[in-house]
């Protein structure tokens, strides 16, 4: 497919896919480019290994972003994923690990001290644990929150809210109540969308066969 | 300090001085928004910090996950409400990338003009403060004049002063009046000179300003790369890196300008690189203004961009599409992209995962004073206590993006 976007083009994947593979080997689960990203995962223990061979080898200098996605339905739900620069080579690669609630993750925090606080992030939103980070307190959230709110079973109204007390003289935390329902609109065709079964269509669910 | 009653050391008899904790903050004008820094002195000298943040926190990522990714785009305008488009410009694109959707050149001209636009207006804010926070209070005035004129600029091209929503996927929301950019050619060349001329001339060689940044906050590049550095903050320690030059988008590689690096590192070379930055960005503007075409500003491609509100009254195949893109909203590919821009601040990054759906699965925002501001307690280290204003000032932070 031909690019015709506007987006940000660094110097051409054309056989890194390949060159990294061949020096990653053993420790790649699985390597593919799409979209112009070049996506490599790594064996969740031999993370610091792999991304040790990226920074020294291969010159990606430095670590811009550590991100959390979250997959519920998956055996290890979580992932963790690594955005590294070269400075040098002006190129991006994306570098994942899957996790679950109870396997920690190694941390990177020795080779690239920014991990300190992205790994708070990630541990603050998903839950997901750093072995190794010494200082993998909340970051985001209030002090003294509970849960882990970017997970996608947590509601997007959230379980507490805060109010200033007239009468205490203080902020006072309460459960969430809502005057309204928080409406989810599904905007979705049924013609493609939906997951419904349409009111008559359960009729016509043995005859279609 | 009556009271006050010092241990005494039981094998010396000396009086023992323990370091003394202060919280910077949360609400300190030269903390540039909520930063809670527990500060730890020994005297005057900083000992340690640990910045507390996310007392601005509001979920941005998780709320861009229940909206379609049309509705999601006017966030970004509340991330880092000092330069609202650079923030946009990292979302549009990365939309566009995983659409593979052509933008005409007019639009692109349009982005990299407002962008730059976008640059000038952060950049005021924040050379303004930061000399305001190092005691002088003129400048500050002076480039708050140029800022309101950007804004003026930022109403008549989108409506809004500030949150500008101006940027889509697929090109920008609507085409500028011929006037509009008469006038900004015009205020380039003459106001825009003056008034900037002006102000700098009051703190560049400013002997207090020099005494306030020179040799604070020293960041060696191995630093530099180690702790994620971007933007100015990599640029002031002297590595020439910039995402418009190495990593064109829109039609930056058209445009001719230039990189200011800075030399030692310091909070000096910083507010410099910003200064330089600034006149690199009128020349861009310029050369925008020189080469736009006309032409269309947003996508041909009707399942993205909406019609045009004549034809929705003719043709009932831009009724529907009108309809189903201001409703469902578009569907975006399965896949994931991270972009990363040049925003006034340093690289701002959008990691998007799609799921095929028009509503994004994920979407994390890589806020440039996050890694900025986590460094803090290794620049902060054996400064004195008034040292953190400026060594904050010069990251250039703002709230609303670090806690997103």
């Amino acid at each position: 497919m031909a690019v015709v976007h506007a987006a940000p083009k660094w110097s051409s994947n054309e056989g890194v896919l390949a060159k990294l593979s061949d020096s990653l080997a053993g420790l790649l689960i699985a390597a593919r480019e799409e979209h112009g990203e070049i996506v490599l995962t790594i064996a969740r223990d031999k993370i610091v290994e792999a991304l040790t061979i990226l920074r020294d080898q291969h010159a990606y200098q430095q670590l811009m972003e550590m991100a959390g996605v979250d997959y519920p339905d998956r055996a290890e739900r979580f992932e963790v994923v690594y955005m590294l620069l070269s400075l040098t080579a002006n190129h991006r690669v994306l570098v994942k690990v899957s996790a679950a609630e109870h396997t920690p993750v190694p941390t990177v925090t020795g080779l690239w001290p920014v991990a300190g606080w992205l790994e708070r992030e990630v541990f603050d939103m998903y839950g997901v644990i750093f072995a190794g980070n010494h200082d993998l307190r909340r970051i985001l959230t209030d002090y003294g929150f509970e849960g882990h709110p970017f997970r996608k079973d947590f509601p997007l109204t959230g379980y507490q809210e805060l109010r200033y007390s007239q009468e205490e003289q203080r902020v006072v935390y309460e459960p969430v109540k809502l005057a309204q329902d928080l409406r989810q609109f599904d905007f979705m065709s049924p013609w493609e969308g939906a997951e419904y079964v349409l009111p008559g269509d359960e009729k016509a669910q043995g005859e279609a066969k | 300090m009556t009271g006050l009653v010092l241990e005494e050391s039981p094998t010396t008899g000396d009086q023992i001085i323990t370091n003394y904790t202060i919280n910077f903050g949360p609400q300190h004008p030269a903390a540039h928004g909520v930063l809670r820094m527990v500060t730890e002195l020994d005297g005057e000298i900083v000992e340690r910090i640990d910045p507390h943040i996310g007392l601005l926190h509001r979920g941005t990522e998780k709320l861009i996950e229940h909206k379609t990714y049309l509705q999601a785009l006017p966030y970004f305008d509340r991330l880092d409400y000092c330069s609202p488009l650079g923030m946009e410009h990292s979302y549009v694109l990365a939309v566009e990338k995983l659409l593979n959707v052509e933008v005409p050149l007019r639009a692109q001209y349009l982005r990299v003009l407002f962008a730059e636009l976008t640059r000038i207006c952060n950049h005021m804010m924040n050379i303004g403060s930061q000399v305001m926070d190092v005691g002088a209070m003129t400048p500050m005035l002076w480039m708050f004049e140029i800022r309101e004129d950007c804004l003026n600029f930022f109403e008549r091209a989108s409506g809004a002063r500030m949150h500008s929503a101006y940027f889509r996927p697929g090109g920008v929301h609507q085409d500028v009046p011929l006037k509009l950019l008469v006038d900004i050619g015009e205020w380039l060349d003459k106001r825009f000179v003056e008034l900037f001329d002006d102000a700098c001339s009051l703190f560049v060689d400013n002997r207090i300003f020099k005494q306030r940044n020179v040799d604070i906050g020293v960041v060696s590049k191995e630093d530099a790369l180690k702790w994620g550095f971007s933007g100015p903050m990599l640029r002031g320690s002297g590595i020439p890196w910039d995402i418009r030059k190495s990593q064109p988008y829109d039609v930056y590689d058209r445009m001719d300008f230039d990189i200011p690096v800075g030399t030692s590192g310091d909070c000096y070379d910083r507010m410099m690189v910003r200064v330089e930055e600034v006149r690199q960005s009128a020349r861009i503007m310029k050369q925008c203004l020189a080469e736009m075409p006309e032409g269309p500003i947003q996508s041909e491609d009707r399942k993205v961009s909406p019609p045009k509100r004549g034809e929705m009254k003719q043709s009932m195949e831009s009724l529907i599409h009108h309809f189903k893109l201001y409703t469902e909203g578009f569907h975006v590919p399965a896949g994931e992209v991270y972009v990363a821009t040049e925003s006034p601040k340093g690289e701002f990054g959008v990691y998007l995962v799609s799921d095929g759906g028009n509503k994004p699965y994920r979407c994390k925002i890589r806020p440039t004073a996050f890694s900025h501001l986590q460094a803090m307690d290794f620049l902060t280290k054996g400064h004195m206590l008034p040292d953190i204003t400026a060594i904050l000032g010069a990251m250039d932070i703002v709230f609303g993006e670090c806690d997103r």
